[in-house]
């Protein structure tokens, strides 16, 4: 009952906006025209509404895998040496029942000399040359929005951050400071379930998993710094981050809740054309070092990440690309003496393997896309299929599914299995 | 006496040409127009701005419009090249800037950023005969054919115009069995260039509807491709063009691309 109530309060929130963009529209005269020729600001924006389902039957969880109505606005203003951008969504969620507000960003950018770039305030960054996969980008994301079938921008958190960039000639050095650790959004068994070690079985709802966020404002920061230089086509990077790990892969063996160990990662990339395609590669080693060698039972031990790459086009529109992923335990022997009898040990070596089509019809006004995970060692994986149709410039439905699958329940994406689901959207650009 | 051969044989070789030369109007060199062509078009001051106006429209009448600003600068007339597009509409690309390192003796380099989720794409270049931002004009006519990829052939020289056919070196690799490009001898600019299919039939055209002179530089400042097949045309409009405006070539990199205060500032650069 109360659902439907959410949804009726979304329409109602969304549709007057709709309505009121569509007729200023009407009089040739937008309220972002407005706003710029009036007050110097941009703006822009979009309202969408999404619906999913789950296609798995989870006793632990809603059938309703998705529903919210969004209403995103950006507002940029310049003046004379510095910028001020804001974007901003609301979001009428009926399947947690609440209505959320997330800055995605709110920053003052300027230039204090010719050499040095700075962006202060709330923001979304992103390096390394993955493809939906992650070893030198520790800024926080949310997985769970990914799963759910929300736009892509969603899988990516805003920080509160200082970010600088100093281009000295050829070589280039970015530092983003977050002064207290924020962390990525896990799968908590809120809204979609996993497999709980402890349980040994996918638990949801009924088993909630509690953290203990690290949250002391310049003793828990995180501080990511890259160095990048192109030689030609070829474009390489040095990578260190300082903090924690993004997902809370520890355990207070006190208080029983899930913690954020502390982690250092040390990385490189590179990214090229090559074969008349783009190749990349990327290493990293996740230095767990609050583990102890490995021997500590309730934290994850330090790894090495590997990643090798290579997208082109394989016919007119449809584009390819294939990663190969490994994660390999560092000092294994060490952590398979941690692993409590009855739990099921990690292997020494993950391999995972991905793949990308994307294909543009229709004067690309649609695309159909699948991105798809496969691990043979763990037997598991995640397929996302999708499609995008642009009716106009300013109206867009999508639509696809999340489809989970795993021999073990207990492996990286076995754990997700009863959260396979489909999902639509339409949205009105503005 | 080496000297006096070569002086003879080159005679000898006047002599044997010049009759066939006199069969013609006149001589042309179609390799030189082409190269004239080539730099009148895209090779234009030493860099340039530009903002255009796309308007899409399909068989059904159906519109969709692009807005976006252009930045290029040339390494070397006829040589490697720098464009920068920053994209201002629909609002769904809003901010979004597709880079361009142009090479004539390899691939291109391509980048694209997304801001939404502050990431910087690279794009394959192989295939340089798509749509460019989902309108009837491709990346080639965006950003210039390599002159190596086709032979040529002069069909016609009339009062105003060349007529110039290109063949393809490698057909496999495009769609057109051939197409002729219509070049102005006031100025060298091609004005029209119709596409023929496999099976020697028309079925695209790339035009240049509205010349005018900006700083003395015959400047194309409206352009229509359309596809004679899906009955859909595209109609671009170029504003604000401005040439040497001083761009340094550090622009063309990933700080400009990231940076939208930086972005912006080019956009708005002008010639002081």
């Amino acid at each position: 009952m109360r659902k439907t109530a959410y949804i009726a309060v979304a329409l109602i929130f969304v549709l007057p906006i709709s309505l009121s963009v569509v007729r200023a529209e009407d009089d040739n005269i937008s309220l972002s025209e407005r706003l710029h020729d009036d007050y110097g600001v941009e703006a822009l924006g979009f309202a969408e509404t999404r619906w999913g389902t789950r296609m798995v039957d989870d006793e632990n969880e809603d059938t309703l895998s998705l529903g919210e109505a969004r209403f995103q606005v950006q507002l940029d203003r310049d003046f004379d040496s510095f910028q001020i951008q804001f974007k901003g969504d609301l979001l009428a969620d009926a399947v947690t029942e609440e209505l959320e507000a997330d800055i995605r960003n709110l920053s003052l950018s300027f230039s204090p000399s010719d050499m040095v770039d700075i962006k202060l305030g709330r923001m979304v960054s992103t390096w390394g040359t993955g493809d939906l996969v992650f070893i030198n980008d520790m800024f926080p994301k949310d997985w769970q929005s990914f799963f759910i079938g929300r736009d892509d921008e969603y899988l990516k958190q805003a920080s509160n951050s200082i970010r600088t960039g100093l281009f000295l000639g050829d070589y280039t050095i970015n530092l983003v400071y977050t002064p207290r650790f924020q962390g990525s959004e896990f799968v908590s068994g809120e809204r979609l379930s996993y497999f709980n070690p402890g349980a040994g079985q996918i638990v949801g709802q009924n088993m909630i998993m509690a953290d203990d966020a690290p949250d002391a404002y310049f003793e828990d920061d995180e501080t990511s710094v890259r160095l990048s230089k192109r030689f030609g086509g070829v474009e390489t990077a040095l990578y260190g981050y300082m903090g924690f790990w993004q997902e809370p892969e520890g355990m207070d063996a006190t208080t029983g809740k899930a913690i954020y160990p502390r982690l250092n990662v040390w990385g490189a990339s590179a990214r090229s054309p090559m074969l008349g395609g783009i190749g990349n590669i990327e290493v990293g080693y996740y230095d767990s070092f609050d583990d102890e060698d490995g021997l500590n039972p309730y934290i994850r031990p330090s790894e090495y990440r590997f990643l090798v790459g290579f997208e082109r086009e394989l016919a007119h529109e449809l584009t390819g690309g294939f990663q190969y992923y490994l994660e390999m335990i560092d000092e294994y022997e060490n952590y398979e003496q941690t692993v409590a009898p009855g739990m099921e040990a990690r292997d020494e070596y993950r391999q995972m393997l991905t793949m990308r089509l994307t294909k543009l019809m229709m004067q690309q006004t649609l695309t159909l896309s699948l991105f798809a995970y496969y691990s043979p060692t763990d037997n598991d994986g995640y397929v996302r299929p999708k499609f995008q149709y642009k009716l106009s410039d300013n109206l867009l439905v999508d639509g696809g599914f999340n489809l989970f699958f795993g021999e073990n329940e207990h492996t990286f994406w076995g754990r997700f299995q009863d959260n396979t689901n489909a999902f639509v959207g339409v949205r009105y650009s503005f | 006496m080496k000297k006096t051969i070569v002086t003879a044989c080159s005679l000898f070789a006047l002599l044997v040409s010049a009759p066939l030369a006199a069969t013609a109007a006149e001589e042309v060199d179609v390799e030189e127009v082409v190269n004239k062509a080539n730099l009148a078009a895209y090779y234009a001051g030493d860099d340039g701005k530009a903002e255009i106006n796309m308007t899409i429209t399909d068989s059904q009448g159906r519109e969709r419009t692009r807005e976006f600003i252009i930045l290029r600068k040339d390494k070397e007339d006829g040589g490697q090249q720098f464009f920068y597009v920053y994209f201002k509409k629909p609002s769904d690309v809003s901010k979004m800037v597709f880079m361009v390192h142009k090479n004539v003796d390899k691939d291109d380099n391509r980048w694209m950023y997304l801001p939404a989720l502050d990431l910087v794409k690279r794009i394959a270049a192989s295939d340089k005969r798509t749509s460019f931002v989902g309108s009837n004009f491709m990346y080639e006519d965006v950003s210039g054919r390599n002159l190596s990829e086709d032979t040529r052939e002069l069909v016609e020289s009339n009062d105003t115009h060349y007529v110039i056919k290109n063949t393809p070196k490698k057909p496999e690799d495009v769609e057109f069995s051939s197409y002729t490009v219509q070049i102005d001898k006031k100025n060298f600019l091609p004005v029209k260039a119709v596409y023929l299919d496999k099976n020697g039939k028309e079925y695209r055209t790339v035009e240049a509807t509205k010349v005018e002179d900006i700083d003395g530089i015959p400047t194309v400042v409206e352009s229509k491709v359309t596809d004679l097949e899906a009955k859909s045309s595209t109609v671009s409009k170029f504003s604000n063009v401005e040439y040497n405006i001083g761009l340094k070539e550090n622009v063309f990199t990933e700080r400009y691309m990231t940076n939208d205060r930086k972005a912006r500032d080019l956009a708005n650069k002008t010639k002081k």
